[in-house]
């Protein structure tokens, strides 16, 4: 494969263009420049930006006296009650996500199986994954309305509309409100993913489960969870890095008012409203840092798990080859 | 078969069905509330519960919605930034996948890392300082500057063609180069061909996630008076509108509509497709 285009300019430069090492130097270039430019700029660049921009007072982004005050910011992010605070907000997604999960796979196993009109609630159940952003911010501002959809639809079921909270102005209830939206919005693509892994499952499997005489609890047991347990690993895990990030539902819905800015929420505002950029952008290192270090556990927790399962299997092997090896002695 | 099996038996037919049934009534209620409240006229939306059926079969919300959110042009405008999207990446992600996956250079391993890590970051905080790049470049207020920011913040279809590539045997690219083929002939006239499922599969997942985008849209595409798109445009219902919610729910139909046809069309694809995505680590 390529490596020096030297020592070739003895020949005429026509041939010398159409020797394979030069032509996959020309292919790798003209394939890559772009994407290559467009990576950087528009991710490695306001990466390093990122860093810059914190170490400054920014007030506006085209302001040229920007007063540099080294570490400072980093000290306002973790000192100032409404930064470093609204990550406790997070926990309200992290829970939100595990019951999301745990829903996505209960309603995957179920759907594994043949089941009347499956595909129906299956695309019904998905639908809202499909929905946009602000979409899904006005339909749960209606939504959630004193009197409107979810209080008539308790009312249905006998609770009293005059003794339901206020679903987004009750600091007590409205986080959960909000990260409910976003198990109503993702829990379907889950499920659709949890769905897949379970239906790559080779089929001879399944037979011979059925010809062991193992029910439907077994066959979930023993050969559906090892097989998709590590996408629901990856899932959990990613969970915890996407609610450290949670932004959407607070920003569509209650603009973060009441009480119900996350982290994300907080450093949009500061950025783009308040005019605290590099304030902004010290809450963003930060973050991402935590990202990082979620991502780095994620990594050494998949391979252990992974051991785990290898040496759990190794050992029931064993066990069931001791039996049998009784058995026929006995025999 | 004994009787407590029999017992058991139904009655986990009878919890499965029910929380199916839950499941979709959850899934559907905020849309078909949405439905009910856009078929109602003014009067009847400020009179009646918003959970009561509309006496008559009026349209007159989608209307006046469509004309007063702009929603012609903006659905012009996204028409023309999901196209141009669309072509850029399955383009520039199936070419550097070719590079990355067929070719062994000084740097590949570099650059390979280089998208994967960027996959890493999140998105929300980098427009902190992107925003200071794009209006360096001049590109605030630009159709073709949001289109470039789009298809550059793409590192899930580099992804999933490279997995793609690592199927499709070598031989077919060296047969193809002792029979004289240059090597752009073979990525065009060999490879491209084959790579169209990889390319479904892009494109859905960029198709939905491109048509739904609202957060850079709104910070990088200000003049909503000529530069909105299908999601943007429901940002005209925050103001003096935001509690017409007979309009708002019109509107927000409207937007999801080319969703719903284009799910209808292409359930399987999308599942499938999904699935392919989220393979990674």
């Amino acid at each position: 494969m390529p490596g020096t285009t030297l020592g070739k300019q003895k020949k005429p430069f026509g041939q010398w263009l159409r020797t394979r090492k030069v032509q996959q130097w020309l292919v790798i270039i003209a394939f890559m420049t772009i994407p290559l430019i467009l990576l950087v700029t528009f991710s490695y660049v306001p990466f390093a930006k990122m860093f810059e921009f914190s170490l400054y007072k920014m007030k506006r982004y085209d302001s040229k006296n920007n007063k540099f005050i080294g570490l400072e910011n980093y000290l306002d992010v973790f000192s100032r009650d409404d930064c470093f605070n609204s990550l406790k907000l997070a926990g309200y997604y992290i829970v939100a996500s595990f019951i999301q999960l745990a829903m996505a796979l209960y309603f995957a196993t179920i759907l594994c199986f043949k089941v009347r009109g499956g595909s129906l609630f299956k695309g019904l159940i998905f639908f809202p994954y499909l929905i946009s952003g602000i979409a899904i911010g006005f339909i749960f501002k209606f939504f959630y309305t004193r009197g409107f959809v979810f209080d008539t639809v308790l009312s249905w079921i006998g609770l009293n509309p005059e003794s339901l909270p206020y679903w987004l102005k009750d600091t007590r209830i409205n986080n959960a409100s909000l990260a409910a939206t976003s198990v109503w919005r993702y829990m379907g693509q889950n499920m659709v993913l949890f769905l897949g892994a379970m239906m790559s499952v080779d089929p001879t499997l399944y037979e011979a489960c059925a010809i062991d005489g193992a029910n439907s609890w077994a066959k979930f047991r023993y050969i559906m969870l090892p097989s998709i347990k590590s996408v629901i690993l990856l899932n959990m895990i990613l969970s915890i890095s996407g609610s450290l990030s949670a932004f959407e539902p607070p920003y569509v819905i209650t603009g973060g008012t009441f009480g119900t800015s996350t982290y994300f929420v907080m450093m949009n505002s500061l950025a783009h409203e308040k005019g605290k950029i590099g304030l902004a952008a010290a809450m963003a290192v930060v973050l991402m840092g935590l990202i990082f270090i979620v991502t780095i556990a994620q990594q050494v927790i998949m391979k252990v798990a992974d051991e785990d399962w290898r040496e759990e299997r190794r050992n029931k092997k064993l066990a069931k080859a001791r039996k049998k090896a009784e058995k026929e002695a006995r025999a | 078969m004994t009787a407590k099996m029999k017992i058991g038996k139904i009655a986990w037919t009878i919890i499965k069905y029910a929380s199916l049934l839950l499941m979709s009534f959850i899934a559907v209620v905020p849309v078909v509330s949405c439905v009910i409240t856009a078929l109602k006229t003014p009067e009847e939306y400020a009179q009646t519960n918003v959970m009561e059926m509309p006496q008559t079969f009026y349209l007159g919300n989608f209307k006046e919605a469509f004309v007063s959110a702009n929603m012609l042009t903006a659905f012009m405008n996204s028409l023309i930034v999901l196209v141009v999207v669309l072509l850029l990446s399955v383009m520039f992600g199936a070419m550097l996948a070719y590079i990355l996956n067929r070719f062994s250079f000084p740097g590949r391993g570099l650059v390979r890392n280089l998208f994967l890590f960027a996959s890493l970051l999140p998105g929300i905080a980098m427009q902190v300082t992107t925003y200071k790049i794009m209006y360096n470049l001049g590109l605030i207020n630009s159709i073709p500057g949001y289109i470039i920011l789009l298809c550059g913040t793409d590192i899930i279809s580099v992804t999933i063609f490279i997995q793609f590539f690592e199927n499709l045997p070598n031989s077919l690219d060296e047969s193809a180069i002792m029979d004289g083929c240059t090597y752009f002939g073979v990525f065009f006239k060999i490879l491209l061909p084959l790579l169209k499922p990889a390319i479904v599969t892009v494109m859905i997942l960029k198709g939905v996630g491109t048509y739904n985008e609202y957060y850079m849209a709104n910070l990088y595409l200000q003049d909503k008076s000529r530069l909105v798109t299908m999601a943007t445009s429901l940002y005209k219902f925050t103001g003096p509108l935001g509690n017409q919610y007979n309009l708002i729910c019109a509107g927000v139909l409207i937007t999801l509509t080319p969703a719903l046809i284009v799910f209808i069309l292409c359930q399987k694809q999308i599942y499938a497709g999904l699935a392919a995505g989220s393979v990674k680590g």
